[in-house]
Parts: structure tokens; sequence; C-alpha cells
């Protein structure tokens, strides 16, 4: 049997128009990789096939009776995050590119109305099909930093790490096998470099080289990466010696960033023991924030209005917000005194830190 | 011709996301409000119910709350807690989405 047919990936198909079912059910099935190919007629329909089997890619209309392409992609995002998503409609209009994009979608395309763009769509989805076994990636995400940056330099790679600790955003610049440059928030060069590396978690993307980008770094990459590990060492080594900032779990750090009241975090869904510090009574707090979270997660997917990013709260005694990270629901709060710009400044040193 | 549009299937459409405002009292009826009227009164009734709910709910947890702001990826909603009702602001996102891509 042909190799290629036992690892075939799985295409779901979605529009209301049995025509276009049709026509495009054909020329997917004609992409290298032959995939399979399967349509529904409806949100309600694609639902239930998602859910009795898995998919690798989902190709939906926008415009559909009962229950419309951005009600689909918002499910989607939230109960298959590894499924690749891709939008093909007739609407022009800029604002559902937009929030179609907000959920996540990998492309979004006008329906090919030329033979060369037919060409570029299919294009463009079996790199999409391709993408996710060819790339190692996923694989390297189980190493540190410090391994994925010898490896770039020593197979004289020329590439741009992008890396992502929650909120934090940093960027390492590799040429020929040389850092040349680094930047992290208003940081750039070796002081970039060396924020970047005191991060413990995060995630990486491999960017294509920019080979004008200025050079900051002269250093070799061995001598950086083993000052930096000196750094780090120093620096725990004196917070332990002042015998004040070395807290023994995860929270004492988050109650310790600036104007933190208190902090309470939970595995989301109802099985989550809460966890919390500077509260006396975490229950009643935990359960307005779950409820609140599922609340307004719901209305969301109702208004197709994207991703519920963040709740915020101000109060007469105190401020609060709501957030999530991957499985794990926050609710802190915030001195009364702060206006919601420090307050939203500061949630991002909180859920970076929790992420590190 | 107009026997024939009766029985036509109509179009389906988008729901665009609306900015404007409304008020709503503490039972959830809506007072007035300056939102588009293609935008669904049901939705508004929800979007107003879940708001009182919160802020009802916020103070049973002990966190009396005179402001919320619920960000989503698309929209932002504003509720200002009022006498037991709430003025709500929904104001759409712009978005940098990635160039066309046909």
């Amino acid at each position: 049997m042909d190799k290629t047919m036992e690892t075939s990936h799985k295409i779901l198909l979605v529009d209301d128009d049995p025509d276009l079912l049709a026509m495009y059910g054909e020329l997917l099935a004609q992409l290298p990789s032959r995939p399979a190919v399967h349509t529904a007629s409806g949100g309600h329909r694609a639902m239930a096939m998602l859910e009795a089997e898995p998919f690798r890619l989902l190709v939906c209309d926008l415009k559909m009776p009962k229950m419309d392409g951005l009600q689909v992609l918002s499910i989607v995002r939230r109960k298959y995050p590894q499924l690749r998503t891709v939008v093909l409609t007739s609407v022009v209009d800029e604002q559902f590119r937009s929030r179609a994009y907000a959920l996540g979608v990998d492309l979004f395309w006008h329906k090919p109305s030329t033979e060369q763009e037919v060409k570029m769509f299919l294009e463009c989805l079996e790199s999409l099909l391709g993408r996710e076994a060819e790339s190692g990636f996923r694989g390297i995400q189980s190493k540190s930093l410090v391994d994925i940056i010898q490896l770039e330099c020593i197979s004289q790679s020329s590439s741009v790490l992008r890396i992502t600790n929650g909120p934090l955003t940093g960027k390492i610049w590799i040429q020929d096998g040389e850092l040349i440059d680094a930047e992290a928030g208003d940081l750039r060069g070796e002081a970039a470099f060396q924020k970047i590396l005191s991060w413990k978690m995060g995630s990486f993307e491999t960017l294509p080289p920019e080979p004008s980008r200025a050079r900051t770094i002269l250093k070799s990459y061995n001598g950086l990466l083993l000052e930096s590990a000196q750094a780090l060492d120093e620096a725990r080594g004196e917070a332990a010696a002042e015998g004040t900032a070395v807290p023994t779990s995860p929270l004492a750090h988050l109650s310790q960033v600036e104007g933190v009241e208190f902090v309470l975090v939970m595995k989301s869904g109802d099985g989550g023991e809460p966890v919390a510090r500077g509260l006396e009574n975490p229950q009643h707090m935990a359960a307005w924030t779950r409820a609140s979270m599922e609340r307004f997660r719901a209305l969301g997917e109702r208004l197709r209005a994207g991703v519920l990013e963040q709740i915020e709260g101000l109060g007469p005694q105190r401020n609060v917000v709501l957030a999530r990270q991957g499985e794990t629901e926050f609710c802190v709060g915030w001195k009364h005194s702060m206006s919601l710009g420090e307050i939203r400044e500061m949630m991002k040193k909180v859920l970076a830190l929790w992420a590190s | 011709m107009g026997f024939l549009t009766l029985f036509a299937k109509s179009a389906p459409t988008l729901l665009s996301l609306p900015s404007g405002s409304f008020t709503v009292d503490r039972k959830g009826a809506v007072l007035i409000g300056t939102l588009p009227s293609s935008f669904p009164t049901d939705l508004v009734r929800d979007i107003a119910q879940q708001v009182l709910a919160a802020f009802r709910e916020a103070e049973t947890a002990q966190l009396p709350l005179a402001e919320l702001a619920i960000n989503y990826s698309s929209l932002k909603i504003r509720a200002r807690e009022l006498r037991g009702g709430a003025i709500v602001f929904l104001s759409p996102k712009a978005i940098d989405a990635p160039a066309n891509h046909s």
C-alpha cells in the first residue's frame, strides 16, 4: 500500500453551497498529499463530524445559515486547538477578516476566481497540511533555550529566534552561526540576550534570517552563554544572601509584584481546586472567577467577538483582573489606587512570572 | 414575481460587531441605547444580563465593583454600575490582520 495513503490527512470542508462543496472537494482531493476530503453543508453538521473523528484541517465559509463561520471557528479554537483552520469566503468586509484572524485562523482566503488564485490557494493548503509534520519545532520545545541557541550556532545557521514567554516577547538574531543582536522590551544587545535567557520557559519560533540586521553583540556565543549563566547564578545567590526575595512558591512570587493584593490561581473547569495568597476566603472569589470567565466566554461565542482575553473590574475597595493562560485561570486583586493602565502593565508581569 | 420572492431563501448574513452604548435597569430592561438597529435585541439583552449578573455575584463574593471591562480579541465591553443597573459601552477593536491572501 502506498505510504502516503496510509498517512493521508483529513480535511473538513464546510460551505452551505452544495456546488461549491463539490467543486472544492474535488480540487482539494487532488493536492499532492492526497488528503481525504470530507464535506459538511453547515456549522452544526461540521461540529458533529469534528466530534466524531479527528481532522487535520478545517476549511470554512463565513456566511452560512443558522451557525455562521465565525461561530464555528470560535468553538473550534476552544475545543480543537490543534486543528488548522482556513476561512474561504466571498465576504470582502475587512472587519470579518480581522475577526477571523483574531480567532486564530491560519489563513483567510477570498474564494479564488482565477486559475492562478486557485493554484496559489492549493499551494497554501498543501503547505499548511505539511507544516507540522516537516517542522522539528515541536520537538525542540522540550530543550532549553541554551540548547537551541547552541544548535543554531554550531550548525552555522542564520535565523531569527522569536521567544514568547507569556505576554513577553524577545528576539535573537543569529547570522552564520554568530549571535549578532537581541531584543527584549526596551533592551537590546547583550542585556536583552541575558534577559531572554533568564526566562525559564516559553515557546520558540524560527523566523527567516535578517542579514541586514545591525550587529550589537560582538562576543562569541559560548562566552555570552557562560556570562549569562554566571549572572543568573549570582543574582540567585544575592537574593538568597539577603534572605528576602526567595519565595518558596510560585504564588509567593506573583504576590510580590508591585500593587498585588491577592492572587488566586486554579485550573480551568470545575475540577480545579483554587490556591490563593492574600485571600481569607478564596472559595467565594474562585466561584465568582469561574462563573465570570465561563459567562463571558460563552457570551463572546454568541457575539462572535473572538477570544476572551481579560476581564477587569474596578471597585471602591480594590480592583481585580481575571485572565486565563493555557489551562490556568487567574484572579488577581490590585490596590484601589492603581489606574487601569498600571494594572494592565503589572498584570502582564504577573502572567509572565507565572509562565516562567 | 412577488409570489416567487415570497418563497426565496434569504441569504445568510454575518453579525457585525456594533459600536455604541445602552442603559439597562436593575431588572435587565434596556432603557435607552445608541446601538444600530441591525444588532439583534436579544443579544443586547444577553449582554445586559451577563453584566448585571457579574456585578451582583461580585458583590456576593465581597468584591463590590463599580466598573467592568471585558476584553475580547475583537470587541471591548465596558460597563459601569448604575444604581443596580448599568450603562454598557461596546467598541469593536481594530486588529492588524495579515495581508490579503487572494
